[in-house]
């Protein structure tokens, strides 16, 4: 059908499928990509364009509908000026990470400031709920809006580089463009002849594949392959997501679509490649499977059970790994203890629901030989890895490029069967093919993470020391474990971190990891963390509660102290420095504490039921040198730098570190251009590209600063030291007298400019028959970086939750949330603080909403954003942070990780308010996500 | 997750409607704001052969006042019903109830005639129609003919509308002197569907309820009128001994579903919750 409407101010006329909804229109058909798909059923706000003037979500309008309209988008608004002063306060605030939510939030923020031109926080709340952000927790959003309507004075004044830029607030260089519309993720990417990949999944959680007919759907015009698991068995080796660390532990082939069973809803079964998805879609709905449905394994406790169906037969039980660990006598402390208390938890199941979903586009050069594959990832060199290994592509004939990825948090990490079949079929096809996994897909298939059911056992003194304690966890975690970073960490790391923070060393604990009929679970931001804290902390307010002691002072009588440092942990963890007692300090005095406790004290007397919960925890961050590598898998816990001094004096910097909104760019350039002496502006970075980056592990872990910080900042000092020699050579001084300053060679003492470094290069580049026989300049360094010295920088902080409990209906109101963090040497506070805010945004979602929910036929139930509820901005609170600085003495930048600390300490901070709020009433939950269900459960109402 | 094919009729007249609706039969879907239809076609949930797009079609969407009643448009978007002065005066419950509605950006689109006709049991406006004494008036190829509210909404998405009727009007009878009215729901999130909701109107008398109209949502195949709570309430004051005992009729008036939201033991609570706030809230007009 024949449409003609406005588009940003011009006239447009195109033939279009009915079928086809705006914003895809928009996107495909006229390349305006900075509208965003994020969930295609009117829930994300991602796709929100102006109609006529009013704000409508792309997905939920046909492009037919539109004919005679007069449409407006980012590109059009932002470039008519109308979004000026809300991009500017945007970006001053930080206000996004990823940029794919932003064109809808700008959108949204506008319509909401034309209506109302000084809206009240909580009207900007309410007006912003309907679009979802993942990456930062929405405070920075709201405060940008505020101060783009003039509520508020900016937080951030961009300092001048007099004396370096670490340290100081940089507004991020690349978000100028995630503004304007003109990010390119890597759905954004289009390649002639480009074909698109959908898959038949299998509809039962556990199932024999009897027959397959594909005729019918090979059949359909525009479908170019139909493709079974057993026909793509020739073109992959599987793979197994085992780590040799652990002798015992199993898991069985993985083939990129099922062959004879599928062992999970939503396992890929078969492909369809067509000219467009929603043919692609058309060719699956016309592929017939004949199943017979095998008994499903849902239940951790049942998969153990003797006689138990056996998911993987080859593998003679259901149990993944089994681990303990032990230290000291933890039977002599638990007679010896004045007290013992025992609780299980259970922390749900949560997934990460990036807002731009898991997405491939390959593409097979026959006459080249070469795969080139555009992937929204994290960690590149895996993937090139992997994709060389398992498709059989020598290693140096593979490319993977990482465009501007729309969220990732851990999700975006490992080896998922219908990305690696994408990449056989554009082998296969010899035609570029693009998979975006839809929203339904992606909570079906996606890495789920956090189920586990956690008991412990504390024993005290009479005082509130705490004397030992017992852990047992059981971890179902889908049906296979995942490649190649295993499923078992999680578990490890409960077990190993629990007890972290404290003082206690009699210490036993178990852990059971346990194939089920259910998507895999792997490690998500924040890996076990946020179990481990709640379950630690919800113990020790327990302690406090029933020996009627105060919740800070048993915390103080019991957390390791400033002189224990170095300290190793029972559980083997090593702790170069931390800093319990500062951060605890600083969070109650951020929050005034004190006060807080009087108001909900006084407000309890009137029946309003407020609480306060505290939360220790510790992140692990930058990975050391035996990371993954000792247990087999290929992911290098190295990354390298590498800076070109440009001929006119700029700095090109390409890492192997890897950007998803969290600002890797920007620490990068602020640690090169203070090292090398030059201005931010002069700095470019390049990230993402294994033909040009050096070799590395990408951004996992939070090793960001840590690693690829200290790898700029040796590569950094290097081409000074370089420059340097050649500014010695052309100004016939000794180099040790010279600086860099401002882009300038200087006198080192004096600070008298003795040359721009423009001109340096000049020489360097053009004129090296002016330099000496003998000197050869070299400008472009390399170098780098693996921690040696300690197997993780740990980094630890104290969270506070301020609640309040609405005892008749079960909702809970967060009314606060403060933080302190210690991520060591900071390079970047703004972009500390909005890891922190986007981190307790997750781990508020853990505690009040997200979970992933079976039926008892192994069927996920939540497929839809309407059903899975991730936190919106109407719902949190206002988030606080401070900063405690103890920096690692280990590498000279002395940075340390901050992407997951946010997430860890929250549930449980979460928990604890919502037990003392309940406390009077003698109630005490030890679930998340804390449902009205729940909490009225635990109070006896249902 | 892209639609099935579909053919895309786009009538400018109501006989033309008329003519496809007979043309396609179960097999054609209206579309109208489309925020229910679109996403349940994205999903192949829902997979027509025929989508009739009747948002062209003209004079549906006017807010209008007669005599008698606040006459709504079946085309008239929530967000226009949302600002109408003319709603705000003869009809507050909606004005009360339509920031429930979805978020901002689904308002702009989502109509009034829609939601009636799509009778999701857990939208606020079917319960709105039937709390008021809504009429709604259909039009089929054999002439319009008026369903009261309460006779419309028949079961889970599903309504008195015969095949090849339209929504065309809803009329509802102007605001009595001393009727009043009060509107709240529970959902997990702002902008969600509820948990449990309730409109009510009711008639105060000397702060007693002389008459009612408990219209719960969420809870049911459809919006339940809460007749047993109704009685109970009768010409009493709200306390503490008079809510206790609406609540207990409310149980029989209920028999709620569940979901992955809640059970019914929590819908069955929060309903009684409900019921004591908005009484509460109607008697001593803080709606």
């Amino acid at each position: 059908m024949k449409i003609s409407l406005t588009v940003n101010g011009a006239p447009v006329t195109r033939e279009v499928e009915a079928r086809q909804n705006l914003v895809d229109f928009l996107r495909e058909g006229l390349q305006l990509t900075g509208s965003h798909v994020g969930c295609e059923h009117g829930v994300c706000g991602a796709c929100t364009v102006r109609v006529d003037g009013g704000l409508v979500r792309g997905c939920l309008m046909l492009a037919v509908q539109a004919d005679g309209c007069r449409v407006e988008t980012i590109e059009g608004m932002a470039e008519a000026g109308a979004l000026a002063a809300l991009q500017r306060a945007f970006r001053m605030e930080n206000a996004l990470q990823c940029g794919f939510c932003t064109s809808g939030m700008l959108l949204t923020a506008h319509a909401l400031l034309e209506r109302e031109p000084h809206p009240e926080p909580a009207t900007v709340r309410e007006a912003l709920g309907a679009n979802y952000c993942r990456c930062t927790g929405y405070h920075a959003i709201v405060q940008a809006v505020l101060h783009a309507a003039e509520r508020r004075p900016g937080a951030v004044t961009p300092a001048p580089a007099d004396g370096g830029y670490i340290g100081r607030t940089v507004v991020r260089p690349q978000t100028a463009r995630l503004v304007a519309g003109r990010g390119t993720y890597t759905d954004d990417v289009a390649l002639p002849r480009m074909a698109h990949a959908a898959f038949v999944r299998s509809p039962h959680a556990h199932a024999r594949i009897v027959a397959i007919d594909t005729a019918e759907a090979a059949a359909l015009p525009g479908v170019l392959a139909v493709v079974t698991g057993r026909e793509m068995v020739a073109h992959c080796e599987p793979w197994v997501g085992v780590l040799k660390s652990y002798a015992s532990m199993k898991s069985a082939p993985q083939y990129p679509l099922a062959v004879d069973k599928a062992v999970w809803q939503g396992e890929p079964v078969v492909a369809v490649v067509a000219e467009s998805r929603a043919l692609a879609e058309d060719g699956c709905a016309r592929v017939r499977v004949t199943w017979e449905p095998l008994p499903p394994v849902v239940d951790a406790e049942a998969a153990l059970a003797p006689g138990a169906t056996v998911i993987h037969p080859e593998l003679g039980d259901n149990l993944v790994l089994e681990s303990r660990v032990k230290s000291g006598d933890v039977d002599v402390a638990f007679r010896d203890a004045d007290a013992v208390y025992r609780d299980t938890f259970d922390t749900g199941r949560h997934t990460v629901v990036s807002l731009e979903a898991r997405v491939v586009l390959a593409d097979y050069d026959r006459a080249d030989e070469t795969l080139t594959v555009y992937h929204s990832g994290q960690a590149p060199y895996m993937l090139h890895d992997i994709l060389s290994r398992h498709l059989r592509i020598p290693e140096h004939r593979v490319r993977v490029i990482n465009k501007d990825v729309g969220g990732s948090f851990g999700l975006k990490i490992h080896t998922y069967p219908d990305e690696i079949a994408t990449c056989a079929l554009a082998i296969m096809l010899g035609r570029p093919v693009k998979f975006l996994a839809d929203r339904i897909e992606s909570f079906q298939t996606d890495i789920h993470s956090r189920d586990h059911r956690v008991t412990a056992e504390i024993a005290v003194k009479r005082d509130g020391t705490i004397v030992g304690m017992r852990l047992d966890d059981l971890a179902p975690v889908g049906a296979f474990s995942m490649y190649p970073r295993s499923s078992v960490v999680e578990t490890g790391q409960i077990l190993r971190t629990t007890p972290g923070p404290y003082r206690f060393r009699d210490y036993e604990a178990r852990g059971r990891v346990v194939f089920q009929n259910k998507t895999p679970m792997s490690q998500y931001r924040a890996v076990g963390h946020p179990v481990a804290a709640l379950v630690m902390e919800a113990m020790v307010d327990r302690v406090a509660h029933e020996l009627k002691l105060d919740p800070v002072e048993v915390r103080r009588r019991n957390l390791l102290t400033a002189e224990m440092y170095p300290y190793t942990a029972p559980t083997g963890l090593f702790f170069e420095k931390l800093s319990h007692e500062e951060s605890l300090d600083a969070v109650l005095e951020l929050a005034n504490y004190r006060a807080l406790c009087a108001e909900r004290d006084r407000l309890r007397t009137r029946g309003v039921y407020r609480g306060l919960g505290l939360c220790v925890f510790l992140d692990l961050t930058v990975p050391g040198a035996q990371t993954y590598g000792t247990g087999g898998a290929r992911i290098s816990s190295q990354d390298g730098t590498t800076i070109r001094l440009e001929p006119s004096g700029k700095l090109t910097v390409l890492s192997s570190i890897t950007e998803q909104g969290q600002g890797t760019d920007t620490i990068l350039a602020q640690v090169a251009a203070t090292t090398v002496g030059v201005a931010m502006e002069d700095v470019r970075v390049v990230t993402g590209d294994t033909l040009v980056t050096p070799y590395g592990g990408g951004t996992w872990g939070s090793r960001g600063a840590g690693i690829g910080g200290e790898a700029t900042l040796q590569t950094g000092k290097a081409l000074k030291e370089n420059i340097l020699k050649v500014a010695a050579v052309v100004l016939e001084v000794d180099a040790l007298a010279l600086d860099i300053r401002h882009g300038q060679i200087v006198d080192a003492r004096t600070g008298e400019p003795r040359m721009p470094l423009g001109e340096l290069g000049r020489i360097a580049y053009f004129r090296p028959d002016t330099l000496p026989k003998d000197f050869q300049s070299e400008l472009t360094v390399t170098r780098h970086y693996v921690p040696r010295h300690q197997p993780l920088a740990y980094t630890n902080g104290v969270q506070l939750s301020y609640v309040e409990v609405d005892v008749d209906t079960g909702v809970i109101k967060l009314l606060g949330h403060w933080v302190a963090e210690d991520c060591g040497r900071i390079i970047n506070p703004m972009l500390v603080d909005e890891q922190v805010r986007g981190g307790v945004a997750h781990g508020l979602g853990d505690a009040l909403w997200e979970h992933c929910i079976y039926d008892d036929q192994g069927q996920l139930l939540t497929t839809t954003m309407m059903d899975y509820l991730v936190p919106m901005a109407a719902e949190l609170p206002d988030i606080w942070v401070a900063h405690v600085e103890t920096p690692t003495a280990y590498s000279e930048g002395g940075f340390k990780g901050a992407g997951e600390g946010g997430v860890a300490g929250a549930p449980g901070a979460v928990l604890n308010a919502v037990n003392d709020a309940l406390s009077p009433l003698g109630a005490r939950i030890t679930r998340v996500p804390m449902t009205p269900e729940v909490v009225l459960r635990a109070l006896g109402k249902l | 997750m892209k639609p099935a094919p579909f053919d895309y009729h786009r009538p400018a007249s109501l006989a033309e409607t008329f003519d496809l609706l007979d043309r396609y039969g179960d097999d054609g879907r209206i579309l109208a704001g489309g925020q229910s239809l679109v996403p349940a076609l994205n999903m192949r949930l829902a997979t027509p052969r025929a989508v009739i797009d009747i948002n062209r079609l003209p004079g549906l969407d006017a807010i209008r006042l007669t005599p008698e009643a606040l006459v709504i448009g079946a085309l008239a978007r929530h967000e226009t019903v949302e600002r109408s002065p003319l709603v705000r005066e003869h009809a507050p419950l909606l004005a009360l109830a339509m920031p429930h509605v979805g978020h901002a950006a689904i308002r702009t689109r989502g109509t009034f005639g829609g939601s009636l006709a799509l009778a999701d049991p857990a939208a606020e406006l079917p319960a709105c129609a039937v709390a008021l004494e809504a009429t709604i008036r259909v039009e089929g190829r054999r002439g319009r003919r008026d369903v009261a509210a309460a006779e419309f909404f028949r079961g889970i998405y599903t309504t008195a509308l015969e095949p090849g009727e339209l929504v065309i009007d809803v009329m509802i009878p102007r605001a009595r002197p001393g009727w009043r009215c009060a509107f709240q729901e529970l959902a997990r999130r702002h902008g969600d569907f509820a948990l449990v909701g309730l409109a009510a109107c009711g008639r105060v008398d000397a702060g007693a309820l002389a008459d009612s109209r408990l219209v719960f949502f969420g809870v049911g195949a459809g919006p339940v009128r809460a007749r047993g709570a109704e009685a109970a309430l009768k010409g009493r004051r709200p306390d503490a001994n008079a809510l206790a005992g609406a609540a207990r009729a409310l149980a029989a008036d209920l028999d709620p579903p569940g979901d992955v939201h809640g059970s019914p033991a929590l819908r069955r609570h929060l309903a009684g919750v409900l019921l004591g706030r908005v009484v509460t809230a109607l008697v001593a007009d803080r709606a």
